[in-house]
C-alpha cells in the first residue's frame, strides 16, 4: 500500500512516501518559504524520482492541524483534491500527534508544542503506545503557556518538542524542574514519513477515512467570530 | 483544437466557493456556486478567515457538483482554469491549491485566470465578444474601465483610487441602516425616492478615466448627519444618482477616446438597475453597443473563470504546479 504524506501546517514543510510500514522517501524544509507554491512540485519531483506514478498511489495523508491556518488549509485543500480525484482514501492525522513521534522513545510523557502567539501554545500531551505509534493523554488544546505547565505539574518527565520550545525553555524549566526534558534540534522537526506511519496506522485500524467536507481542526474559531459570539453573550448584538 | 474543449473553472476570491464547466469557451453546462453571504452578514462584511475556513469545506463538493450538473466526468476534462487573483490570498489559496492538485492528479493543463478578465468573459458565455472593446468592470472590489483590441489582450484606461463602487454602496448602506450587502438595498430604496440632494461627482482631472467614491461616501454622511428628518429614500437616490452619473460620463468617454463601439458591463454591480438604465440610455444616444451580462453571471462565478480560462488556453498560457495566488494580480 502507497502512502503519499504531507505537512505543512507549520514553517516544516513535509512531504512522503511510505509503502506500507516502509518509508521510500522524504523531503522536508525547515524555511520561511511559501508551501503553497513548494508542497505540489515537491510531490511530483518526490513520485518521479521514486518512480511511482499518482495512480501508483493508495491512501492520501496529511496533517490537519493545529499549526497556520493558511499553511494547513494548503496542505488539506490539495489533499482533499488529490485524494477525491484520484477516488483515494484520504486520512487526516494531528500535526502534533506527528511531532509527538519524535518521542517516542521517551520514557515519560511527550508535550509537543507550537506557538500560537499572545503568550499562548497549541499543545497536547502524548505517550507511546508501545507499537511505535503515539496516544493522546491530554486533549489537545490553544493555552496560556503558564496554566498549560500548572497542568503538567504531576506529569512526570516530560519532553517537549517543537521549534518554539526554545522560546518557552526558560520558564518551563521554572516550573517543572529536573522533569522537563527538550528535544534535540532533528527531535524538534515534525516527519511527513512519522505522519504516514499514523495515517495508515489509523487507515487499518478503522478503515475509514475522512468525507468530503473535511476541515482542518484550527482549535480555535477565527477572531472575528470568537468577538461577535462574546458580544452576544454580553447582549451588545442582537441580530 | 475548438471541438470538445471541456473547462473546469475554480473561483474563490472572496466569499463565493465556485466550480464550473464550460465547453468550448461559449457554452455553459454547469455554474455551482456556494455563496457565504449569509456566515458574514452579522460581521458587516466579509471576514476573510472565515471565508477561507469555508472554501476549504466547501470546495471538493463543489466540484463534485459542477462535474456532475455539467454531466461530464473528471477524464472528459481539457484543463482547468482558476482565479489567481486579485482576491483575498486566503481564500485564493483554496482555489489554487485545489487547481494544482487536479491538474497534478489527472495531467490536465493548469490555467491562471485574472479575475477581472473573468468578469469581462461572463459576457461570452451569452454571445461572443466582438473586438475591440472597452468593458466598465464594476463590483465590490474593483471599478475599472478596460480596453481589450482582441482575446487575452488587456489594457487598463481607469481605476478607482479609493474605494470601489460597491463598496461605496456597501458603506452608504450602513450609514441609513441598511443590510449587508448594500447594492440591492440601495437600488430597491433609491427607486421610492428623488434625488434631491445634491451631492459631488467625481471627474478628476479633465481627461482621467480613474474613479473615486470616497468623497461621495463622506458627503452622504454630512447629509444624514446635517438633516433630519431625512428620506432615506432620497438620500439613496442622490447617492445611486451620483455613481451611476460617473460610472456613465467617463465609460462613455472611454469608449469615444479608444474609438470602439463595443461597451460590456461586467461585475457584480452590473446588476444594478439604475447604472443598466443609463447606460443603455447614453449607448443609444452615441450609437454604441451596450452588452450586459445577465444577473446570474454577474457576481463571482466559476464560468467566467472557465470561459476566460479557454482561450488562454488556446493560447497556451498554461501554468507549472508553482502556481502562486497573487492578492493584487495586475491584469497583463
Ligand atoms: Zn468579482
Amino acid at each position: 500500500m502507497k502512502i503519499l504524506a504531507m505537512d505543512t501546517s507549520t514553517l516544516v514543510m513535509g512531504v512522503a512516501l511510505l509503502d506500507d510500514e516502509r518509508v521510500l522517501g522524504e523531503v522536508t524544509t525547515n524555511l520561511r518559504k511559501d508551501h503553497s507554491v513548494r508542497l505540489m512540485p515537491t510531490v511530483a519531483r518526490l513520485l518521479e524520482e521514486l518512480r511511482v506514478a499518482v495512480a501508483d498511489l493508495d491512501l492520501i495523508a496529511v496533517a490537519s492541524g493545529p499549526g497556520s491556518y493558511t499553511g494547513v488549509r494548503i496542505g488539506v485543500t490539495t489533499a482533499k483534491t488529490l485524494s477525491w480525484s484520484r477516488n483515494l482514501p484520504l486520512v487526516g492525522i494531528s500535526s502534533l500527534a506527528v511531532l509527538a513521534m519524535n518521542g517516542l522513545r521517551f520514557r515519560g510523557k511527550v508535550a509537543p508544542l507550537f506557538d500560537a502567539r499572545r503568550d499562548r501554545v497549541y499543545t497536547g500531551l502524548f505517550e507511546g503506545t508501545g507499537s511505535g505509534e503515539v496516544r493522546a493523554v491530554k486533549e489537545e488544546r490553544v493555552i496560556p503557556l503558564d496554566a498549560w505547565l500548572e497542568e503538567l505539574k504531576d506529569e512526570g518527565p516530560i519532553l517537549f518538542l517543537g521549534d518554539d520550545v526554545a522560546r518557552f525553555r526558560q520558564r518551563i524549566e521554572t516550573a517543572l524542574g529536573d522533569d522537563a526534558a527538550f528535544g534535540t534540534p532533528p527531535e524538534n522537526i515534525p516527519r511527513a514519513a512519522c505522519l504516514g506511519r499514523l495515517a495508515l496506522a489509523r487507515w487499518r485500524r478503522e478503515g475509514k477515512g475522512e468525507g468530503m467536507a473535511f476541515t482542518p481542526n484550527y482549535l480555535q474559531l477565527a477572531e472575528a467570530e470568537a468577538k461577535w459570539l462574546s458580544g452576544r453573550r454580553n447582549g451588545k448584538n442582537t441580530e | 483544437m475548438k471541438e470538445n474543449c471541456l473547462v473546469l473553472g475554480i473561483e474563490t476570491s472572496c466569499d463565493e466557493t465556485s466550480a464550473a464547466v464550460v465547453a468550448d469557451g461559449k457554452e455553459l453546462l454547469s455554474n455551482v456556486i456556494s455563496s457565504q453571504m449569509e456566515l458574514h452578514r452579522r460581521f458587516g462584511g466579509v471576514v476573510p478567515e472565515v471565508a477561507s475556513r469555508r472554501h476549504v469545506e466547501r470546495m471538493t463538493a463543489i466540484i463534485q457538483e459542477a462535474l456532475d450538473q455539467a454531466g461530464v466526468r473528471l477524464d472528459d476534462l481539457s484543463a482547468v482554469a482558476v482565479t489567481q487573483g486579485p482576491g483575498l490570498v486566503g481564500a485564493l489559496l483554496i482555489g489554487v491549491s485545489a487547481a494544482k492538485a487536479l491538474s497534478f492528479a489527472t495531467g490536465i493543463p493548469l490555467i491562471p485566470v485574472h479575475h477581472i478578465a473573468g468578469h469581462i468573459y461572463a459576457n461570452q458565455l451569452v454571445e461572443p465578444l466582438r473586438f475591440p472593446l472597452v468593458s466598465l468592470v464594476v463590483s465590490g472590489g474593483h471599478t475599472e474601465l478596460i480596453y481589450m483590441p482582441d482575446h487575452n489582450r488587456f489594457e487598463r484606461l481607469g481605476k478607482t483610487r479609493d474605494d470601489a463602487a460597491g463598496e461605496a454602496y456597501d458603506k452608504v448602506a450602513r450609514l441609513l441602516g441598511l443590510p449587508y450587502p448594500g447594492g440591492p438595498h440601495i437600488d430597491r430604496l433609491a427607486r421610492e425616492g428623488n434625488p434631491a440632494h445634491p451631492l459631488p461627482r467625481a471627474w478628476l482631472e479633465r481627461d482621467s478615466l480613474d474613479f473615486s467614491f470616497s468623497g461621495l461616501k463622506t458627503a452622504v454622511g454630512n447629509v444624514i448627519q446635517r438633516k433630519d428628518p431625512v428620506n432615506p429614500a432620497d438620500v439613496a437616490a442622490s447617492f445611486q444618482e451620483a455613481v451611476v452619473e460617473v460610472l456613465t460620463e467617463k465609460s462613455i468617454a472611454a469608449v469615444q477616446r479608444t474609438g470602439v463601439s463595443e461597451l460590456v458591463l461586467a461585475g457584480g454591480v452590473s446588476a444594478n438597475s439604475r447604472l443598466r438604465e443609463a447606460l443603455a440610455k447614453r449607448c443609444a444616444e452615441e450609437g454604441i453597443h451596450l452588452r450586459v451580462p445577465p444577473p446570474e453571471l454577474c457576481t463571482d462565478n466559476a464560468a467566467m473563470i472557465a470561459a476566460a480560462g479557454t482561450y488562454r488556453l488556446w493560447d497556451g498560457q498554461t501554468a507549472g504546479l508553482d502556481l502562486n495566488a497573487v492578492a493584487n494580480l495586475a491584469l497583463a
